[in-house]
């Protein structure tokens, strides 16, 4: 035991000594949720966006004043032609253009329904999608509004629901990713790392012929990342909670076991890159593309599984933090509970159990 | 260039914030000599060899290397030296003849000069059944002898050598120093680093480098006379015993 | 009281079946001081691996303190001490870090066996508080040393720890074992460096993996089997090149200021030499009965 304490407070030394070590451990969350965070719904906050009112009556008037009033859009109002709209997306100031027809509320109050065009700047499809979505909302409540008394509904535009997200907070889903993330970087790679350099080192050749057991080499070497990968989780959160304004709705206990179980997914990883490899180099290169690319790729976070082709479907099942990812969201975001989870959770499990006995079995006391 | 000096440096510095890793050499080296540069671990040796080799600009004092200037003909210096150390030695996952063929492309050589050479190289070392052999496969030995011919595969004024037989056996390590004398034979300055003191014996004259500076530079046989000395080994000992500096 | 039996030991590399050692034996006494000296490549590293119980032997036996290297590997592995090659300690980690973490690694504490390594030690102990990576090469070496030593191995393994340092730092490092033999721990040590061999109780010359002799260093000098004579001339290449072309020469090679050559005829007449020397038209020449090396032993084994 005093061994096993000598060895993980050398590892600390090692990781607290290392400025590029903390830097990606505590830098890299920070940077991350930052980034993916508040710099992709910064992008949709005080958009410009530019009002042609051919109607200039009533209904219009309150649907302006309710757009401008979301803290999405600035309004700028000018009385244009059709040609003249290219021009103004061409200066490229403008996301998008909202025109309301000259009878707009004529429509409205006779034939009960009306149309409205949005025109968006689609060369940044993201954004445009983002915008057309936050707008039909907002005028999907304000058609919620004016129908609260009557019978025959209006109708303005086809029905958009933001599912889970009525704030419209696109940092959501990133939360769940960039921890995935995170812990990959930190357990994977800085784990797999960490143990190929004291291979090039000539250290592993002394622990090895030590009376310490060479599996708790191992052990002793994982053990401090487990820690500081859920400090890392525990970052996350606090600035999920405290800068983006995002609360975890589900239990924090529960995020956190299974947080543990994946680290420890993550340990398993890295430890049998670390046996597999003698270089460090290696070891980060297939760490990166091995396990940081289909991360980035298959948990969904970035690129939505429903919409990829079967196949790749059926690859992003054997990506762990695929699997992670969904548990994440759910506790986070939709408030779920083991009940709902434990599907998810079983195959973490089984995975855990599977690269676990994978990596002790290649696991050598010996140098070849 | 004036009368046939290939090394001429004076007062040569270099600065690394406070620490001055070479402090103000000054040394001529001759066409044809083989010049031992000596010191312990951390006296300066790189440092100075850098320089040189036109890798490093100096900080002050000035060098020329084949006449050309250390400052700002760094191009023309690489054009007309040789480098080997025991560290950088071939592509091992090359052939040896693919490794003779490419170091004379990088040197500009014609396809024909390249052909030639190559099958010269080949036969001289004894190495024609080994041609399409990888270099990783090879002996170390060998592997250093390979080395040493493609550094001069370009004819270079000066060769380089970084502590070139390290851990080579006493036989391979006299066949090397064979090929060092033939070199300089030709005309060919061989500029050298070793640990191995009996082999400082060999070079015509020795510089011994203490914490920076050049402390004596002399031939073998006055140093031993003047530091009353029965080898190299006991020059080399009682000089380097009192320097500060480790690497 | 043999501490380690080496018996027909062979290690083989990859598809091709490399021979790195091929059939070697040999036995170390409790309290030697053993070199294995050869140049690289000639199996070293791979016979102290074996004995340390990193490798696994394709052939034969070997016995560490009594104990077989593949089956009681544990019991190696809690006695012995080993240096390997490349060993560069935790660079981010300063001397006393180092120190401390071995020692708990091993089961023990520097202060228990503080009086095996007081020695080597007071010489860093200045700088305890440096990482090891400010540290220059002689240091360095010392302090792995130490850390090789903290747990009071019964036989300790030095692969090559004078590789790469300069001539001052090997001496220093040399008369550190000497003194340490005193503790009676068993060292073997392995090194291409011819002159360190006389520092050595025995030693075994080694090549491509074979064994060309193990004796001690005075008796492989004492039984070279021919006249060597030291030749000295103002023009040492072309010394070498008319030696080589001298009818009655058996080997001849530079060896420091001098040339060390054997003839067929033991009772060559070293005037007749001089002679023929200056006829071939060298100066300063000079010629005497040569003191034996090591290293000329090793390349009369070579030749």
């Amino acid at each position: 035991m005093k061994q096993f304490l000598a060895f993980v407070r050398k590892e600390f030394y090692h990781v607290l000594r290392d400025r590029r070590t903390l830097l990606i451990l505590f830098g890299m969350p920070i940077a991350q949720i930052l980034i993916f965070g508040f710099a992709l719904t910064n992008e949709v906050k005080d958009s410009e966006i530019l009002v042609v009112d051919y109607a200039r009556d009533n209904a219009s008037q309150e649907l302006l004043t309710k757009i401008g009033s979301s803290r999405y859009f600035n309004i700028r109002q000018a009385a244009l032609s059709h040609s003249e709209i290219l021009g103004a997306f061409k200066k490229g100031k403008i996301k998008a253009v909202v025109v309301f027809p000259a009878d707009f509320n004529e429509d409205l109050l006779h034939q009960n329904k009306a149309q409205i065009q949005i025109i968006t700047d689609a060369t940044d499809v993201n954004t445009a999608n983002m915008i057309t979505n936050y707008l039909s909302s907002i005028i999907v409540d304000y058609q919620n509004q004016i129908n609260q008394n009557l019978e025959i509904p209006y109708r303005i535009t086809p029905e958009v629901r933001m599912l889970y997200n009525p704030q419209l907070k696109g940092a959501h889903g990133f939360v769940p990713g960039v921890m995935a993330l995170v812990l990959l970087l930190v357990s994977v790679m800085m784990t797999a790392i960490s143990i190929v350099r004291e291979k090039e080192s000539g250290t592993m050749e002394i622990l090895l012929v030590s009376p310490f057991k060479p599996v708790l080499v191992i052990f002793a070497k994982a053990f401090p990342y487990l820690a500081l990968s859920l400090v890392n989780v525990t970052a996350i959160l606090l600035l999920s909670v405290f800068v983006l304004d995002l609360p975890v709705k589900g239990s924090v206990v529960l995020l956190f076991a299974e947080s543990t179980l994946f680290i420890i997914t993550c340990l398993a990883l890295g430890i049998f890159i670390s046996i597999k490899t003698d270089s460090q180099q290696i070891a980060m290169l297939i760490s990166l593309m091995g396990m940081l690319l289909p991360t980035m790729m298959f948990s969904g976070f970035l690129f939505p599984i429903e919409n990829m082709p079967i196949p790749l479907q059926i690859i992003s099942n054997i990506v762990p933090s695929k699997w992670f990812y969904i548990i994440v969201k759910s506790i986070m975001i939709k408030g779920l509970g083991i009940t709902a989870l434990w599907k998810e959770t079983l195959i973490l499990l089984g995975m855990t159990l599977f690269l676990l006995l994978v990596s002790l079995k290649s696991f050598k006391i010996r140098l070849q | 260039m004036q009368d046939d000096k290939v090394i001429v440096c004076e007062k040569l510095t270099k600065r690394f914030g406070d620490f001055i890793a070479t402090n103000e050499i000054t040394f001529d080296v001759h066409r044809g000599e083989i010049f031992g540069f000596l010191g312990a671990n951390g006296a300066g040796k790189t440092t100075a060899m850098r320089m040189l080799c036109g890798l490093s600009s100096p900080s002050s004092g000035k060098a020329t290397i084949a006449g050309y200037d250390v400052y700002t003909q760094t191009e023309q210096i690489k054009k007309n030296i040789g480098y080997m150390s025991q560290k950088f030695s071939l592509y091992e996952n090359l052939t040896v003849r693919e490794n003779i063929e490419f170091f004379g492309g990088i040197y500009g050589l014609s396809d024909e000069r390249i052909q030639s050479k190559t099958e010269e190289l080949l036969q001289r070392l004894g190495l024609k059944t080994e041609a399409n052999k990888l270099v990783g496969s090879l002996p170390l030995g060998w592997k250093q002898k390979l080395s040493f011919s493609v550094a001069v595969l370009h004819e270079p004024k000066i060769v380089f050598l970084d502590e070139p037989t390290g851990g080579v056996d006493p036989v391979t390590r006299r066949q090397f120093w064979d090929m060092i004398y033939q070199a300089a034979d030709s005309g060919i300055t061989v500029f050298v680093t070793t640990h191995y003191m009996d082999e400082a014996e060999y070079c015509n004259r020795i510089s011994i480098m203490v914490d920076g500076r050049m402390e004596v530079l002399d031939t073998p046989t006055n140093l031993k006379s003047s530091f009353r000395a029965r080898s190299m080994d006991e020059v080399f000992y009682q000089l380097a015993r009192g320097a500060k500096r480790g690497d | 009281m043999e501490a380690v039996v080496v018996k027909n030991l062979t290690k083989t590399y990859g598809k091709e079946k490399t021979v790195a050692v091929d059939n070697v034996s040999f036995s170390v006494n409790q309290g030697e001081l053993f070199g294995l000296i050869g140049p690289d490549g000639a199996g070293k590293t791979s016979i102290f691996r074996m004995l340390t119980t990193l490798l696994l032997p394709d052939g034969g036996s070997a016995h560490v303190d009594g104990h077989d290297i593949v089956q009681d590997f544990r019991a190696i592995r809690s006695s012995v001490g080993y240096m390997p090659g490349k060993f560069s300690l935790y660079q981010d980690l300063t001397i006393e870090e180092n120190l401390h973490f071995f020692a708990t690694v091993f089961g023990t504490t520097i202060d228990e066996n503080y009086h095996l390594i007081k020695d080597i030690y007071v010489q860093i102990e200045p700088f305890k508080n440096r990482r090891a990576g400010k540290l220059s090469g002689g240091m360095k070496q010392k302090l792995a040393l130490c850390c090789a030593l903290i747990h009071k191995p019964t036989t300790l393994f030095l692969d090559e720890p004078t590789t790469g340092v300069d001539p001052v730092s090997r001496k220093e490092f040399w008369e550190m074992l000497r003194r340490l033999r005193e503790q009676h721990i068993t060292i073997l040590v392995s090194t291409p460096y011819m002159d360190e061999a006389s520092l050595c109780d025995r030693i075994a010359l080694i090549q491509s993996g074979k064994i060309l002799s193990i004796d001690t260093p005075q008796n492989i000098v004492n039984t070279y089997p021919d006249r060597l004579l030291a030749i000295k001339a103002n023009e040492m290449y072309k010394l070498l090149k008319v030696l080589e072309g001298h009818p009655g020469i058996l080997n001849s090679y530079a060896f420091g200021e001098y040339a060390h050559a054997t003839f067929r005829d033991a009772h060559t007449d070293t005037h007749a030499l001089q002679v023929y020397l200056r006829e071939h038209g060298l100066t300063g020449v000079e010629v005497k009965d040569a003191e034996v090396t090591i290293e000329d032993s090793f390349i009369k084994l070579l030749h």
